[in-house]
């Protein structure tokens, strides 16, 4: 038998470990590694069931407070976020940049410093420069949680995708158990790859769950230096499409492409974009992915969003579980695995 | 306790349980984690075996209701499966050592976010003492007075009693 003993601690004795370093934020899918990674993905499993219960709430952040501090546009980060400090019994706070005193003039440093004087415990921002995150956690006392930064990264879409990614497959296996990797798994990354921080956290998170990955895109569309990212590059999607067992389709970021990049949307759309013509020809197997904001008819025709094989629904819902991961995780104390038996129950 | 005595133990407070509420009619047995899991199913079976009736069991991880959570480290040990609503229902919680109690107390809370029970009642191996809130169990199979920094170990082994710093480095 394990050596698990309950009942076992004495009054007074259990350690307090120190956090392992750069557990207080996550600023990137670098930060957890492999094995942060499946962390969270475990902590997940629990809080789905806690967010299929009739109440769906626990306790287990009472009298902490999330902030979070959002200076560009997002409708699901956001309420995923907020969904989850509840479900927690967190308070939340939200900021919006548009509703505050930057538009006065206050300094982004004077802003976040001012949310952390109050006692924030963790704060989930959102920045248009790709770095503020990691800027602002240099400068408060609470957690920071990157909800996006620029062109950089968006790590809790990265671990949402691969929670709903190992529950899709398990579902499709003959044991239906959740895996801890996604080994053999082939991901095609397809679309506005350069411009996309959600395609760079989900390239760490898939590789570090040893994943395939392959980016296909317009070459405009690509990243300069793809080939750092030591993954596939190709720029023809039905070829792609025939090999992978996951199409994991990108928006087209047209607030942020300012030259041509591309001819025209049309023609965008019928090279790079899940078309109802195209979904035809999917082989059957063939799961689609998609982060969100979706935008019909161009990256993702409306019917194959829609259809069985999609897990749009399923990504968002699995967000909420997730971003409670990542709360509970940073906002109580960590401590060793192999004794936590012996030092949770009394 | 060898594990003759444990089952033993675990035939005499399935018949308690069936004496005190006249019968399995109602009642839904819930292990906690994770030391009462194993004893919630061989609870169910034995009822079964005496009383005819196939009683529902499930399991609850208590470690998001801790009161002690932002002290030490808690990471829930596994998913919670309470298969139906507890409202009505006679709740037997199980667990293998009662110790200061905060277990309890936390699984009495998550118990309620699954409807109201009619009534919970409390089924432990072993009552260490040592309690820090005002909760007693219902049935016991051996009260074991210990030191507050002894080891107990419950297992299909029997229960064991040792040294915690010994044990755990």
């Amino acid at each position: 038998m394990s050596a698990r003993p309950l009942g076992a601690r004495p009054a007074g004795a259990q350690p307090m470990s120190a956090r392992p370093l750069g557990a207080r934020h996550l600023l990137s899918i670098d930060d957890l590694g492999r094995d942060g990674i499946v962390d969270v993905l475990h902590l997940a499993d629990v809080f789905e069931e806690v967010s299929a219960r009739d109440i769906p709430k626990v306790p287990a952040l009472r009298g902490r407070t999330v902030a979070t501090v959002f200076f560009e546009n997002s409708t699901r980060t956001r309420l995923s976020f907020e969904t989850a400090a509840k479900r927690l019994s967190a308070d939340t706070m939200t900021f919006t940049a548009a509703s505050s005193s930057l538009s006065k003039g206050e300094s982004l440093r004077d802003t976040v410093e001012t949310l952390d004087a109050m006692g924030v415990d963790a704060m989930v921002v959102r920045h248009a420069s790709a770095g503020a995150p990691h800027q602002i956690a240099g400068w408060v006392s609470a957690s920071v949680v990157n909800g996006g930064d620029g062109q950089h990264e968006h790590p809790t879409q990265a671990l949402l995708d691969c929670f709903t990614l190992r529950a899709a497959l398990a579902e499709r296996s003959t044991t239906g158990r959740r895996r801890d990797d996604l080994a053999g798994v082939r991901i095609a990354i397809v679309g506005d790859v350069h411009h996309s921080r959600v395609a760079r956290s989900c390239v760490l998170a898939f590789r570090a769950l040893h994943a395939e990955v392959v980016l296909v895109g317009p070459p405009t569309l690509l990243p300069p230096v793809v080939e750092d990212w030591g993954v596939e590059v190709t720029h023809d999607l039905d070829q792609a499409l025939e090999r992978v067992d996951v199409a994991y389709m990108l928006r087209l970021q047209s607030e942020r492409i300012a030259e041509a990049l591309i001819p025209s949307l049309g023609e965008y759309s019928v090279r790079f974009g899940l078309t109802r013509d195209r979904a035809r020809r999917l082989h059957e197997d063939l799961l689609v992915m998609h982060p969100g904001p979706m935008v019909r008819g161009i990256e993702i025709d409306a019917e194959v969003a829609q259809s069985s094989r999609s897990l749009v629904t399923r990504q968002v819902a699995a967000g909420v579980a997730v971003r409670m991961a990542v709360l509970f995780q940073l906002l109580t104390p960590a401590g060793e695995r192999s004794v936590e038996g012996a030092l949770v129950h009394g | 306790m060898d594990p003759d005595d444990m089952r033993r133990a675990l035939v005499r407070i399935a018949h308690e349980i069936l004496e005190r509420n006249h019968g399995a009619d109602d009642l839904v047995v819930v292990g906690l984690q994770t030391g009462g899991v194993d004893l919630a199913q061989r609870l169910v079976t034995l009822l079964a075996e005496i009383d005819g009736g196939k009683v529902p069991h499930g399991r609850l991880d208590v470690s998001l209701y801790r009161d002690d959570i932002s002290l030490r480290p808690v990471v829930p040990e596994s998913v919670t499966n309470i298969p139906l609503d507890l409202t009505g229902r006679i709740v037997v919680l199980v667990d293998d050592v009662l110790f200061t109690g905060r277990t309890v107390r936390a699984a009495l809370d998550a118990l309620g976010d699954h409807g109201r029970a009619r009534a919970v009642q409390l089924a432990v191996m072993v009552d260490r003492g040592h309690r820090e809130l005002p909760i007693r169990p219902d049935y016991v199979g051996k009260n074991l007075p210990t030191r507050s920094d002894e080891l107990v170990e419950v297992g299909p082994a029997g229960v064991v009693l040792g040294d915690l710093l010994g044990d755990l480095q």
